[in-house]
C-alpha cells in the first residue's frame, strides 16, 4: 500500500518510492540516504508530537512531519 | 617531506577525535575566512612537517551549507596532499556517500575506517581488501578514541601523498548519466565539475558565462527527461545504489539485516520517552546551570578561588610594590583600576567558561545534544529558533559570556546569530544587584521580589518577541529543516572533553580578552581624567559625556548625567552601576555593598528617579548592550565586526523602545 512517511505509525516500516518536493529539502533527504528502494522504519515521535525519528541504512534520522509528508513510501 | 592532510568526514564520525589523536592538544582554532564555521589546524605529533587541517563535518560536497562550501573549496582550491576520509564503520552506507564524492575530485584519498571496535563487538565482519578493491583506495581500520591504527594510517597517507589517484575503478553512473557527463566534459569541464554541473550546482553555475550556462542547462533539461525525473536525484540514487552493492559484498552483519537492540537504543528509549523526555531534559539543564553558576558548586567555587587570588593577593602585591617604588598616583590607579581590573575581568570568567564547556562537550560527545534539539524543536521553531537555542538562552541567566559561546552548538548560521542577538536579554547574575538596589531605594513598601521577578520575565518576553520579529525580517527565508542524524550514544573521552574546554578558554582569553582590557582602560581613563589632569569622577570626561548625552534619555525619564554615567560604567560589568551610583551619590563602601543586596537604600537615588523612571532605567540596562566581556564573546563567535556592531545596535534600539514604552505607559497608569 502506498502512503507517505508522515502517515506511518510507530513500528511501521516501508520502502521509499520517491520524494515529492524539489529543492534543498529533497536534496538533503537524498544525501542522507532517503532514496528509492531504501527501507525506512518509524521509531518514535518527539514528546511534543513533532519531529519524528526513523531508522534507515543502519542509522537514526530525525525529520519534521512536513518533511516526512513529502516522502512516498510503500508499506512493507 | 612537508605535506598537508585534510580530514573529511560526516558529523559524528569521530573526525575531531582523530584530529586530536593526530595533533595532540596544540591546535589552532579560528574561523574559516568570512564565515562562522570553525577551522582547526595542527601539526602531526610525530612529524611537524605534516600539517593537519580539520574540515567541517559534512554529509556531501553539495554547496548548500556553509560547511559544505568551506570543505569543498578547500579540497578543490587548496588541493591538500591527501584527504583522510574518516568513515564511521558502524554507519558505513551513509558515510560512503561522501566518500564517493571525494573520489570524484581525484584528490588522493585514504579511508580511515573508524569505530572498528564497535563493529567487532556487534559481530559485524567487514572485508577490507574487498572494500579497497571496489573503491580503489587504501583503507586503514582505526579506533580513533584509543588511538589504535593511527600509525598505520599515517604510513598509508605518506605512501599515497602527492600521487594522483591512479585510476577510478568505480563505475557509479549508468549509461544515460555518463553520456550527459561526457557532453558536459566536452564543454571543458573536468569529471568533478561535470558531475556537479549535472547536479545543478548553483555555485559552479554562477562561474559560467551566459552562453555556456544556456548549454549546460539544456543538457540538464535533456537528461531530466531521459532519466524520467531529475538528473540530480538520479545521481544521488546512482551513488547509493553503488554503495549498496559494495556494502552488500564487503559487509557481513551478524543476524542479517534485522536490527539488534543496542545499549544506545535502550538509553534512547528512556531519554526521549514521551513522558520522561522533558523532565529529564529540564533536570539535565538545571544540573548544568547549577554546577556552573550556583553558589557553593564547582563553577562559583573555582571562580571565587581565582578572583580571591587576583583581588586579594596579586593586585595588593603589585600595588604595594609600585607604592614602595614611589609610583605616581595616576600610574597606580591605571595599573590597579585599569589594567589589573581589566585582566581580572577576563580571568574571572574563565572558571565558569571552563566548567560550562566541559559539561557541554560531555553532552555533545555523548550524543545527548542531538536529542535536546529533537525534544525541544517544536517549541522553539515557533520563535524562529532551534531546540538547541535553549542552552545558550538558559545559560544567559547565569552569565552571557559562556552563554554566547555555547551558541556554537547550533549548526544553522542564521539560528546561531539570532540566538546570540537575544541571549543577553536573559537577565544575567550581574544585573541582579541593580534591581535589588533600586527596589530597596524606590519600592521600599512594595513586594521587592516581584520587581526583580518581573524584570526576568520581561527579558524572556522581549527575547521571544525579538525572535519572532528577527525571523520574519533580518533572517527571513531561513530554510530551516530538521533532517538530522541522531548519533549513537557514546561515552565521551576525557581527552576530547578537556581539549574542547581548553580551546574555549584560549579563544575567549585571546579574542575577547583584548576587547575587555582595552575598553576597561578606556573607561578608567574617561572616569579619572579631565583635560587638566586626574580628577574625581564627577569632574571627569565621563561626567561631561554623561552631561552631553543625558538628553537622549529624556524620553525614557532619566535625563540625569549620573544615570548616563551609570549606563556607561555598566558596560564594564553591569553590577558596576551600583558602585558608580555609590561614588556619585557619595555613599560609603559599606552602604554600596548593602545596597547591592537590597538590604539598604542608596541615598540620593530617589532625587533622580521616580518609581516609573527607575523601572525604565532597569529595563534599559537589562536590554541594552551587554558588558564588554559579552561583546567580546559576540565578536569572537560572530567572527565579524559587522555582525557584532549590528547586534549591539539592535540591542540598543530594543532597549530604547521598550524603556520608552514602559516610562510613558507607566506614567499614564501610575
Amino acid at each position: 500500500m502506498e502512503t507517505t512517511l508522515k502517515e506511518m505509525r510507530i513500528g511501521n516500516s516501508g520502502v521509499v518510492i520517491g520524494i515529492g518536493s524539489k529543492g534543498p529539502m529533497k536534496r538533503r533527504l537524498m544525501e542522507m540516504g532517503v532514496t528509492p528502494g531504501a527501507t525506512i522504519k518509524v521509531v518514535k515521535v518527539a514528546p511534543l508530537g513533532d519531529p519524528i525519528e526513523v531508522t534507515l541504512r543502519g542509522y537514526e534520522l530525525s525529520l519534521r512531519k512536513n518533511e516526512a509528508e513529502q516522502i512516498k513510501v510503500k508499506l512493507a | 617531506m612537508s605535506m598537508t592532510i585534510a580530514l573529511a568526514g560526516n558529523p559524528n564520525s569521530g573526525k575531531t577525535t582523530l584530529f586530536n589523536a593526530l595533533t595532540g592538544s596544540k591546535q589552532h582554532v579560528g574561523n574559516w575566512p568570512g564565515v562562522t564555521v570553525e577551522q582547526k589546524k595542527g601539526k602531526y605529533r610525530k612529524d611537524k612537517s605534516v600539517d593537519v587541517i580539520d574540515l567541517p563535518g559534512i554529509y556531501s560536497l553539495s554547496p548548500y551549507t556553509q560547511e559544505e562550501v568551506v570543505a569543498r573549496d578547500y579540497i578543490i582550491k587548496e588541493t591538500p596532499s591527501v584527504v583522510i576520509n574518516i568513515v564511521d564503520a558502524t554507519n558505513i552506507e551513509r558515510n560512503l556517500y561522501l566518500t564517493l564524492q571525494l573520489l570524484e575530485t581525484k584528490i588522493p584519498v585514504v579511508i580511515a575506517l573508524n569505530m572498528m571496535d564497535e563493529v567487532e563487538a556487534a559481530g559485524t565482519k567487514i572485508d577490507i581488501p574487498e572494500l579497497e578493491k571496489s573503491l580503489g583506495v587504501k583503507i586503514v581500520p582505526i579506533v580513533a578514541r584509543s588511538s589504535k591504527g593511527i600509525q598505520e594510517l599515517m604510513d598509508a597517507v605518506k605512501e599515497v601523498g602527492g600521487k594522483n589517484l591512479a585510476s577510478v575503478p568505480l563505475d557509479v553512473f549508468n549509461k544515460k548519466l555518463k553520456e550527459a557527463i561526457e557532453e558536459l566534459k566536452n564543454l571543458g569541464a573536468d569529471d568533478w565539475k561535470a558531475i556537479k554541473l549535472l547536479e545543478g550546482d548553483e555555485i559552479l553555475m554562477e562561474t559560467l558565462e551566459e552562453a555556456e550556462k544556456v548549454k549546460v542547462e539544456a543538457i540538464i533539461t535533456k537528461t531530466d527527461g531521459i532519466v524520467g525525473g531529475d538528473a540530480e536525484a538520479a545521481i544521488a540514487d546512482a551513488r547509493y545504489q553503488t554503495i549498496s552493492k559494495i556494502v552488500g559484498k564487503a559487509v557481513n552483519k551478524k543476524g542479517g539485516v534485522t536490527h539488534v537492540e543496542t545499549l544506545s537504543d535502550k538509553i534512547d528509549k528512556v531519554v526521549t520517552n514521551r513522558i520522561l523526555a522533558i523532565p529529564i531534559f529540564l533536570i539535565v539543564m538545571w544540573l548544568i546551570f547549577a554546577i556552573t553558576f550556583n553558589d557553593g558548586l564547582l563553577g562559583v567555587w573555582l571562580q571565587t578561588l581565582v578572583v580571591d587570588f587576583w583581588d586579594g593577593t596579586l593586585v595588593p602585591a603589585v600595588v604595594g610594590f609600585l607604592e614602595n617604588a614611589g609610583a605616581a598616583d595616576w600610574a597606580l590607579s591605571l595599573v590597579e583600576e585599569g589594567i589589573l581590573a581589566g585582566i581580572g575581568g577576563v580571568i574571572s570568567f574563565l572558571p565558569q567558561i571552563l566548567i560550562l564547556f566541559l559539561l557541554l562537550s560531555i553532552l555533545e560527545d555523548s550524543g545527548y545534544m542531538a536529542r535536546v534539539a529533537f525534544v525541544m524543536d517544536r517549541l522553539f521553531r515557533k520563535f524562529g529558533l532551534s531546540g538547541k537555542s535553549f542552552i545558550p538562552l538558559l545559560m544567559g541567566f547565569g552569565c552571557s559570556v559562556p552563554a554566547l559561546m555555547a551558541s556554537r552548538t547550533l549548526e544553522n548560521d542564521k539560528e546561531r546569530k539570532m540566538t546570540m542577538m537575544i541571549t543577553p536579554f536573559m537577565s544575567c547574575g550581574a544585573k541582579l544587584p541593580i534591581y535589588l538596589m533600586f527596589a530597596a531605594a524606590l519600592f521600599p513598601n512594595s513586594n521587592q521580589g516581584l520587581i526583580t521577578y518581573s524584570l526576568y520575565i520581561l527579558g524572556i518576553v522581549v527575547a521571544i518577541i525579538c525572535g519572532i520579529i528577527l525571523s520574519k525580517t533580518m533572517f527571513k527565508g531561513n530554510v530551516s529543516n530538521f533532517i538530522m542524524e541522531l548519533p549513537q550514544y557514546r561515552v565521551p573521552t576525557l581527552r576530547s572533553v578537556l581539549i574542547h574546554g581548553w580551546e574555549k578558554l584560549k579563544g575567549f582569553a585571546i579574542k575577547a580578552g583584548t576587547i575587555i582590557l582595552a575598553s576597561t582602560i578606556l573607561i578608567w581613563f574617561l572616569a579619572n581624567f579631565n583635560f587638566s589632569g586626574m580628577c574625581e569622577m564627577e569632574d571627569s570626561i565621563l561626567a561631561s559625556i554623561g552631561n552631553g548625552i543625558k538628553f537622549i534619555f529624556t524620553p525614557l525619564g532619566f535625563a540625569d548625567w549620573r544615570a548616563s554615567v551609570g549606563v556607561v560604567t555598566g558596560w564594564i560589568a553591569k553590577e558596576n552601576i551600583v558602585a558608580t551610583f555609590g561614588v556619585l551619590f557619595g555613599a560609603g563602601d559599606e552602604i554600596v555593598e548593602a545596597a547591592m543586596e537590597g538590604a539598604e537604600a542608596l541615598p540620593g537615588v530617589t532625587e533622580v528617579f521616580t518609581q516609573v523612571s527607575a523601572y525604565a532605567y532597569m529595563v534599559f540596562n537589562l536590554l541594552c548592550m551587554p558588558c564588554f566581556a559579552a561583546v567580546g564573546a559576540i565578536r569572537r563567535e560572530m567572527g565579524s565586526w559587522k555582525w557584532t556592531l549590528r547586534t549591539v545596535a539592535f540591542q540598543m534600539v530594543v532597549a530604547y523602545i521598550v524603556a520608552f514604552l514602559i516610562y510613558n505607559i507607566g506614567n499614564l497608569i501610575f
